[in-house]
C-alpha cells in the first residue's frame, strides 16, 4: 500500500443535497512535497479540504465517497481533532486565535504542558497546573523557526494581521507530529513582504519533511513555491502538473476556461462610447470582506456591464457602495450630475435600483407577503400604490395586489397567492421577488448582484433572459455583478474584472480565457518566474499524471444540457 | 386530515393561550352556579376592558417600529398625569376638564417620546432592559416633582401643606364621564359603558388607519427588517422615534381614560404598575415582541381583564377562608404576566 506517499485521496465524490460538488478527485502527495490547489470560487477546493479534515458539515450532509489513505493507512477521519492527532494541520483563512490570550497560550491551545499538583493528584488531570516555563520555551522555538521576533507574553489582539497569521503557523508547526499542513489562502491578508516571509516558511517546513497543500489563486506565488499544481474546476480535477511543465499563463487559462464556445457568448453590439450614464472615480467602499480601494469605471447608456472577479476582491462592494449601503468615498456622476453618496434614498430617487446579493437580509422582509415585498420600494421612493381618501393617504391594496399578480405572471413566480409569505418560497422564487421589487421602481439603471446564486438551471435561464429583454426592449442599463464568469460572458457587452479592490481591466466577452484568468489572479505574464526544479526537499517529486499537452478541456455540462433541451 | 388541521390550528394559537381561553370559559360557565351577581360582574368586566384598552394599544406602535415592548410606558403615563393634575388644579371639571387634561398631556408626551426615542436609538438591542430602568428613574424623579409642585386647589393638594396628593378623586369632576356617555342599561345591574367603548374603538380605528398609511408602512418595514429599510431609503432611527412618540401619546391619553373610569388619579409609585399589565394583555392577545396588530390589542385586553374580574369572586366562593382567594388572584394575575414575558423572551 505504501508507495512512499504521505497522502492519497482516491475518487473523492461529495454531494450537497443533490448538488455534486466534488466529482471524483484524486491526488497523491509525497512527504516534503508542496502541492498547490488552484481554482475559481466554487471549484471545490475548500470542500476537498473539509473532507480531509473530517469536518462536521461533510458528515451531516451524507458523508463522501472515495478513499483517503494517510501515512499508509486507510483512514476515516471524523473530526478535526482526530485529523490533528494523525498529524494533519491546517492554517485557516479566518484566524482561529483567541484575542485576549497571549501568543504562547494560543500556540499551546488545548495541548498545554501540564504540571501535576496536589489537587490534580486527588481530583484528576484537569486540575493540574501549567508548566509555563516549558510552554514559553516551545513557543519561542516555533517562532524562531519562522523567523519571527515576538514577545511570547504579548496578547494576540494587539498584533497586526500579518503577525496573527504567523502565530497560526507557529501553532501548527509546534505540534510535534505534523506530517501534512494545509494552507488555505494564506497570503490573502498579508502585505508583500509578509507574504514572501510566509512562502519562505513554507519552503522551510517542506525541507523538514512536512508535506504542504497550498490553496491559492495567486499564480505568481504558486509558481514560486510549489512542486506540483492541481487545477480544479467545477468539482473536477482538470489537471495535475509539475511546476516545471507549466506557466502562469497556462494555469490562468486552465483555471477559467472551457474554451470559447460561440453559442454561449453574448453577441457584439455597437454602443455609443461617449454616452456615459454613470461615471465612477476613485471609489472606496468599506464593506467587510469586499472592500473597494480606489476604483474608476464608466458605464455606457444602454449596455449590460459585468463586474467579475474572485471572492473577496471587491466586485460586490461596488454596487453596495454606489447605493450607499456601506460607507463610501469617491466621486460618482449620474447623467452628468453628482450622485448623493451614503444616501440610499437619494440614489433610489434618481431611478437607480439594486438587487442585492444578500437576498434574505437586504432584499426581502421574510414574514411579509409577496405583494408587500414587491411594493415596498416603489411605495417609499415613488409614492406608488397610494390613494387619498379625505385627509388620509392610505395604501391602495387593490392596485398593489394587481401589480403583484402581474409580476408573478411575468416572472413565473411559483406561489400559492400574492398573499403568501415570502419566507416560504424557494430561493429562486425569492430572487424573482427581489427582482420584481427593483423593477417596480422603473429604474433607468439597475444594479444586480449575484442574480442566479443558488438557483437551479431552469430559473437561471429565465432570469438572465428577462434581464436581456429588459435591456433590449426597455433600454434599462444593467450592471451585473457575478462570480460566474460564464454567466457574465453570455449576457454582458463588457466585463470589468475587479481584483484587490481596484479595476484590473475590462474585457470583451469573447476575450481568451487566459486574459480573464490573469486578471482575476492579479498575475502578470511579463514577470520571470523561477521554474528550476527545486532540489534537496526530502523525497524527489514524482512526475504528475498529466503533461501540459494532455490536459484536456472539461466538457461544458451546462451548455450541453441546454443544447439538448 | 382533520387531525392535521386541528394540530395546525392549535399550533397557530399556542397551547398556553388555549389554556387561558379555556380557563376563561370555565369561569364563565361556573359563574351562574356560584350564586354570584353575574350582571354586576359583567359590568365590571366591561369597565375594566375599556379602562385598559388604550394603554394596551400604546404597545402597538412600539412593537411595530422595532422597539419591542414599551416597558417605559410609565413615561407616557406621567405625561398624562401632569395633564390631569393641571386641569384639575385650574378648577376645570366635566368634559372641559377631561379634554383639557388630554390637550395638555399630548404635547408633553410628544416631547418625552422624541427625547426617549433618541436615547433608544443609541442602545439598539437593549431596549426592553433600558426601558424598565428609565421607567423607574422617571417615576422616582416625578415623586419629587409631585411633592414640590405648587398646587393651589385644595382638593388636589395635601391637606397638611404643599404637593399633590397620593390619590386625587374625580368624583364630581369627570368620574366615569365616558362610561356613562350613551350607556346602554340592559338591566338594573348590567350596563354597557358605550362612551368608553367608543373612545377605545376610535383610538384603535385611528391606529389602524395609520398603519395603512405610507408612514405606517414605512414604520412597520423599519421594525421588521431595518437593513432592508435603510437600503430602501427609510430612516430606521426616525421611524423608531415616531413609534416611541406614538406610544407615549397613547400612554398619556390612556391613563386619563383609565383614571376617569377608575375614579381616581394615582400619582407617585402608581405608574409603575401599568407597563406589565399592558404587556401581558397584548402578548396574550397573540402579539409577539416583533409583531402586533389591533386585533391582538382588543382580544388580549378582553381575555386578560375578564379573567382578572371573574377570578377573585369565584375564588372567594370556593375558598371563603380569609385571604386565600386574594393570594390565588395574585398568583393567576402574575402567572399570566410571567407567561407573557417568557413568550416575549422566547420569540426574541
Amino acid at each position: 500500500m505504501d508507495d512512499g506517499y504521505i497522502l492519497q485521496m482516491e475518487d473523492i465524490e461529495k454531494e450537497y443535497y443533490g448538488n455534486r460538488v466534488l466529482k471524483g478527485i484524486s491526488l497523491k502527495l509525497k512527504p516534503g512535497e508542496i502541492m498547490a490547489l488552484v481554482g475559481e470560487n466554487g471549484a471545490g477546493k475548500s470542500t476537498l479540504m473539509n473532507v480531509l479534515f473530517g469536518m462536521e458539515q461533510i458528515r451531516n450532509t451524507g458523508g463522501f465517497r472515495g478513499r483517503v489513505i494517510f501515512d499508509g493507512e486507510e483512514t476515516h477521519i471524523t473530526s478535526p481533532r482526530e485529523a490533528m492527532e494523525r498529524g494533519i494541520g491546517m492554517v485557516h483563512q479566518e484566524f482561529m486565535l483567541l484575542p485576549g490570550f497571549t501568543i504562547t497560550e494560543n500556540i499551546k491551545l488545548n495541548r498545554e504542558i501540564l504540571k501535576p499538583n496536589l489537587l490534580s493528584r486527588v481530583f484528576g488531570k484537569r486540575l493540574s497546573g501549567l508548566d509555563h516555563g516549558t510552554m514559553k520555551a516551545d513557543a519561542s522555538r516555533s517562532l524562531d523557526r519562522i523567523g519571527l521576533e515576538l514577545a511570547e507574553n504579548e496578547t494576540v489582539d494587539g498584533l497586526p494581521v500579518g503577525f496573527m497569521q504567523f502565530v497560526e503557523i507557529a501553532r501548527e508547526i509546534d505540534k510535534t507530529n505534523m506530517k501534512l499542513i494545509v494552507f488555505d489562502e494564506p497570503t490573502a491578508v498579508l502585505t508583500e513582504i509578509e507574504a514572501q516571509k510566509l512562502l519562505d516558511t513554507i519552503e522551510m517546513i517542506s525541507r523538514e519533511g512536512v508535506a504542504v497543500i497550498f490553496i491559492s489563486h495567486k499564480l505568481d506565488e504558486i509558481m514560486q513555491v510549489s512542486d506540483t499544481v492541481m487545477v480544479m474546476r467545477d468539482g473536477e480535477n482538470v489537471c495535475t502538473l509539475r511546476k516545471e511543465d507549466t506557466s502562469v499563463g497556462q494555469l490562468a487559462e486552465l483555471m477559467v476556461g472551457r474554451g470559447v464556445d460561440a453559442g454561449s457568448i453574448a453577441q457584439k453590439r455597437s454602443l455609443d462610447n461617449d454616452d456615459i450614464l454613470l461615471s465612477i472615480r476613485n471609489l472606496q467602499v468599506d464593506m467587510p470582506g469586499e472592500g473597494v480601494k480606489g476604483l474608476s469605471l464608466d458605464v455606457r447608456r444602454g449596455e449590460i456591464l459585468g463586474l467579475g472577479g474572485l471572492a473577496g476582491q471587491g466586485k460586490i462592494g461596488v454596487s453596495n457602495g454606489v447605493l450607499g449601503i456601506y460607507p463610501t468615498e469617491g466621486e460618482i456622476l449620474f447623467e452628468g450630475e453628482p450622485l448623493p453618496m451614503n444616501h440610499p434614498l437619494g440614489v433610489l430617487k434618481k431611478r437607480i435600483a439594486f438587487v442585492s446579493e444578500d437576498r434574505k437580509n437586504v432584499g426581502l422582509i421574510l414574514e411579509a407577503s409577496i405583494e408587500e415585498n414587491i411594493a415596498v420600494g416603489a411605495l417609499r421612493v415613488n409614492d406608488r400604490f397610494l390613494k387619498k381618501t379625505g385627509p388620509f393617504t392610505q395604501i391602495n391594496g387593490k392596485e398593489r395586489r394587481k401589480h403583484a399578480e402581474q409580476m408573478v405572471q411575468d416572472f413565473q413566480i411559483k406561489c400559492v397567492s400574492t398573499r403568501q409569505k415570502v419566507g416560504d418560497l424557494s430561493g429562486g422564487n425569492q430572487q424573482k421577488v427581489c427582482m420584481a421589487k427593483a423593477l417596480t421602481m422603473e429604474p433607468k439603471l439597475l444594479f444586480v448582484s449575484e442574480p442566479t446564486r443558488g438557483i437551479d438551471i431552469g430559473a437561471k435561464e429565465v432570469l438572465l433572459d428577462y434581464l436581456v429583454k429588459l435591456n433590449r426592449e426597455q433600454g434599462v442599463t444593467i450592471v451585473m455583478t457575478s462570480s460566474e464568469l460564464k454567466e457574465l460572458r453570455s449576457v454582458c457587452d463588457r466585463i470589468a474584472i475587479v481584483t484587490g479592490g481596484k479595476l484590473e481591466g475590462i474585457l470583451e466577452p469573447d476575450s481568451p480565457d487566459l486574459e480573464f484568468g490573469l486578471m482575476m489572479s492579479g498575475a502578470r505574464m511579463e514577470q520571470e518566474f523561477s521554474t528550476e526544479p527545486v532540489e534537496n526537499r526530502g523525497e524527489s517529486v514524482e512526475k504528475g499524471p498529466d503533461t501540459p499537452e494532455t490536459c484536456g478541456k472539461i466538457p461544458d455540462h451546462d451548455t450541453e444540457r441546454r443544447r439538448q433541451e | 386530515m382533520n387531525n392535521r388541521r386541528v394540530k395546525q390550528f392549535v399550533a397557530a394559537i399556542g397551547v398556553p393561550r388555549l389554556i387561558i381561553m379555556g380557563y376563561l370559559l370555565i369561569l364563565l360557565i361556573a359563574m351562574p352556579f356560584m350564586g354570584l351577581q353575574i350582571e354586576m360582574l359583567y359590568t365590571q368586566a366591561f369597565g375594566r376592558i375599556g379602562m385598559y384598552g388604550v394603554l394596551v394599544l400604546a404597545m402597538l406602535p412600539a412593537i411595530e417600529s422595532g422597539i419591542k415592548m414599551n416597558m417605559a410606558l410609565p413615561l407616557g403615563v406621567i405625561c398624562g398625569l401632569i395633564g390631569g393634575v393641571l386641569s384639575l388644579d385650574w378648577g376645570f371639571s366635566g368634559w372641559m376638564g377631561l379634554f383639557l387634561a388630554v390637550l395638555i398631556s399630548i404635547p408633553i408626551a410628544v416631547v418625552v417620546g422624541i427625547l426617549y426615542g433618541m436615547l433608544l436609538n443609541k442602545i439598539k438591542g437593549s431596549e426592553m432592559m433600558i426601558a424598565t430602568y428609565t421607567g423607574y428613574t422617571a417615576v422616582a424623579i416625578m415623586c419629587i416633582v409631585w411633592m414640590a409642585m405648587p398646587v393651589n386647589n385644595a382638593e388636589v393638594r395635601w391637606p397638611q401643606g404643599n404637593g399633590v396628593r397620593n390619590i386625587v378623586t374625580l368624583t364630581g369632576k369627570y368620574e366615569k364621564i365616558l362610561d356613562h356617555f350613551l350607556e346602554i342599561r340592559i338591566t338594573e345591574e348590567l350596563v354597557i359603558p358605550t362612551g368608553l367603548f367608543l373612545t377605545v374603538a376610535l383610538a384603535c380605528f385611528l391606529m389602524w388607519l395609520f398603519m395603512r398609511s405610507k408612514t405606517g408602512i414605512m414604520m412597520k418595514t423599519a421594525g421588521s427588517n431595518p437593513v432592508l429599510a435603510e437600503a430602501n431609503g427609510i430612516s430606521v432611527d426616525r421611524m423608531r422615534i415616531l413609534g416611541m412618540t406614538l406610544s407615549s401619546v397613547l400612554g398619556a391619553v390612556g391613563i386619563i381614560i383609565y383614571s376617569q373610569s377608575y375614579g381616581f388619579y394615582q400619582f407617585y409609585m402608581a405608574p409603575l404598575n401599568m407597563a406589565f399589565i399592558a404587556v401581558a394583555a397584548i402578548l396574550i392577545g397573540g402579539a409577539t415582541v416583533g409583531r402586533a396588530t389591533v386585533f391582538h390589542v382588543i382580544f388580549g385586553t378582553v381575555l386578560y381583564q375578564s379573567i382578572m374580574t371573574f377570578t377573585l369572586p369565584i375564588a372567594n366562593v370556593i375558598m371563603p377562608e380569609g385571604t386565600l382567594s386574594e393570594i390565588v388572584r395574585i398568583i393567576i394575575q402574575n402567572g399570566i404576566i410571567l407567561y407573557a414575558l417568557t413568550k416575549a423572551g422566547e420569540s426574541q
